[in-house]
């Protein structure tokens, strides 16, 4: 299940219906002080050591007990870093929970959440008619809006980077730089096409730099393998050839789409081209929540909006 | 009567070592391998010719990716310049192969071979002990992870957990949703290998083929090496890639060997014996062999070769 809520806006913040108990968590080891929790809805991942406990990204609201049981497998201390990679609630909605979930005797006060700022003007600003308020204690209390920002934790540098309108306007990735694993969030999902939140500000170019800057981080290991492990905001524990491999589609089909538009072929006339067969049968899908169709459309308007940019 | 409590004992003896012994390792494959191309040289060697999809069962999206691919590519982007081969296509060479096996001391049961293929320094290893593939969130190789059986004297070995990479060095991609099989059958000194790729993916049957290696017990395989370095002063994130429908190469190859155009473009039809019929009257190979005529070796594998 990708990003579940997004579609246009109105969906977007709706969390599903999540009955807790059919839902298996997994806790994977990846490597140094780094874990990586799947379960349904995004991948959070998890750092421990003698400071307590942090979390790149928070999962659905309804699962966070149980998230919260498996992390105390690996630490009793507190949580007291969380980092937002950015407004999904299948990232963002356990915030709150986990918070306060988090607490221990250790604690200092309630977790610094962090995000980019644009995360918490659309958490705190106004939401769609037909979804409720989010609680203040939801919301991010240490947003920054500049390219990054680092902090030390649990023996080793954190570097929060900003990468600006990819998947949404307010994205960030997470590396640390002493396990050398690298938290992407939903600018890389290896399973399936990125979801461009176009009304939240992403856009098909700033994937693709979201992904270069990426490898930039990355190192792999022999023979372009292993080294920096990075986890993918859904799906499977992955590295930079990964990465690598996920770039060079974006790119590629960027490559197509924009010759199309610039030869004045429609949305339709592009969609019957089926510019994206090569990779449909890795990254596509007819049914669910983001279809091939939608992928294509995200892309026709994301790039034709700078289209028509460039030529002003 | 001193005789027969011998006897016993002896025939206890014999009994017991029976019952030890695990039925394991009919065959050992342990030793340095020489490859022989005798099969698909020239695909194997310098590399196949752009837009020779014959002999492969993909599909259309595995064409376009095909017709589409740059070969810039392997240059450009530098993370490709030490990509290696995938478990898959290792077999095929380029290099020599060293086969190792580990036993348990304690049980005397194998436990796993490994081979090494100077291609990239290749490594993998084939769990002969039973245990599970790994879950479905586990990292991708190149390898992929493997596991064997017996079937006989027969090691017929699964593989899953690969990263995407090419079921043929042209551009056509085979996906990281791919599960090969192999069939090891040792002969003396020939070890033959057969491969069958399945990919949800790309292909619309299985790709069967086949490698055979000599044993070469003086062989020295050499450190390969690979250090990824720019070459090309290219923008950030350059990736080559024809656009679709304007790759000027893809006909080179049936006009070289002349074949009709759609019988190099692949597909199951055209494996099999019923195609030739299709095709009669519109093959017209050239008076003269022109292009890879002798293709055993590294050495003698090359476009003027006679």
């Amino acid at each position: 299940m990708v990003c579940l809520l997004l579609a246009g806006g109105a969906g977007f913040a709706q969390p599903p219906q999540i009955n807790p108990d059919n839902v298996q968590l997994t806790m994977a080891p990846v490597q140094g002080n780094v874990y990586l929790l799947m379960g349904d809805g995004g991948n959070i991942t998890v750092q421990v050591g003698k400071d307590g406990v942090m979390l790149v990204d928070t999962g659905f609201a309804p699962l966070a007990p149980k998230a919260m049981a498996e992390i105390r497998k690996l630490s009793a201390g507190p949580i007291r870093w969380i980092v937002n990679t950015h407004v999904h609630t299948d990232h963002t909605g356990g915030n709150a929970e986990m918070a306060k979930l988090g607490m221990t005797h250790e604690s200092i006060g309630p977790p610094r959440i962090v995000a980019q700022s644009n995360v918490l003007n659309r958490m705190s600003g106004p939401q769609p008619a037909d979804q409720p308020k989010i609680p203040e204690a939801a919301w991010p209390n240490d947003e920054y809006f500049v390219p990054s920002k680092d902090f030390f934790f649990n023996g080793e540098a954190v570097v929060v980077y900003h990468v600006p309108n990819a998947h949404t306007d307010g994205d960030s990735i997470v590396f640390f730089r002493r396990s050398d694993v690298l938290s992407t969030g939903d600018v890389f999902t290896p399973g399936s096409y990125p979801i461009i939140d176009l009304a939240r500000g992403g856009s098909l170019q700033g994937e693709i730099d979201a992904l270069n800057r990426i490898i930039d981080i990355t190192v792999p290991a022999k023979y372009q393998e292993g080294g920096t492990m990075v986890i993918p905001g859904h799906g499977r524990l992955c590295d930079e050839a990964d990465v690598v491999e996920y770039r060079n589609m974006l790119t590629v089909i960027r490559d197509r789409f924009q010759d199309m538009i610039h030869r004045g072929m429609t949305l339709e006339q592009i969609r019957a081209a089926k510019p994206t067969l090569d990779y449909d049968g890795q990254y596509g899908a007819t049914t669910g929540f983001w279809t091939t169709d939608m992928f294509i459309e995200a892309v026709y308007k994301s790039l034709s909006e700078k289209t028509v940019s460039e030529k002003k | 009567m001193r005789h027969l409590p011998r006897r016993r004992t002896a025939h206890s003896f014999l009994l017991a070592v029976l019952v030890a012994s695990p039925v394991f390792a009919q065959v050992d494959f342990t030793g340095e391998w020489a490859p022989l191309y005798h099969e698909d040289g020239p695909e194997r060697l310098p590399g196949p010719e752009l837009g020779d999809y014959t002999e492969l069962p993909i599909n259309a999206a595995a064409r376009m990716a095909g017709d589409t691919y740059d070969a810039d590519r392997i240059s450009v982007v530098p993370e490709y310049q030490c990509r290696p081969h995938g478990g898959d296509y290792s077999m095929r060479g380029l290099g020599n192969l060293r086969i190792w096996r580990d036993i348990d001391p304690t049980s005397e049961k194998l436990v796993a071979f490994h081979t090494h293929l100077l291609a990239w320094d290749s490594e993998r290893t084939v769990w002969m002990d039973g245990r599970p593939h790994p879950p479905e969130w586990a990292p991708h190789t190149w390898q992929g992870f493997s596991t064997g059986v017996w079937e006989g004297n027969m090691l017929t070995i699964t593989t899953t957990h690969l990263k995407t990479n090419y079921m043929r060095r042209n551009g056509i991609p085979r996906s990281d949703k791919a599960v090969f099989t192999e069939h090891w059958t040792r002969h003396g000194d020939y070890l033959t290998v057969v491969t069958v790729i399945e990919d949800p993916v790309y292909l619309t049957e299985p790709l069967v083929r086949s490698d055979n290696w000599y044993l070469d017990p003086g062989q020295n395989i050499g450190v390969f090496g690979c250090e990824y370095a720019p070459e090309v002063p290219r923008p950030e994130g350059t990736v080559p890639n024809h656009l679709p429908g304007k790759n000027p190469f893809l006909h080179e190859f049936a006009g070289w060997y002349g074949l009709p155009y759609e019988a190099t473009r692949g597909g199951a039809e055209t494996l099999y014996p019923e195609y030739q019929k299709k095709i009669a009257g519109e093959y017209h190979p050239p008076d003269h062999c022109e292009r890879y005529c002798k293709c055993t070796t590294l050495f003698d594998c090359t476009l003027n070769s006679k």
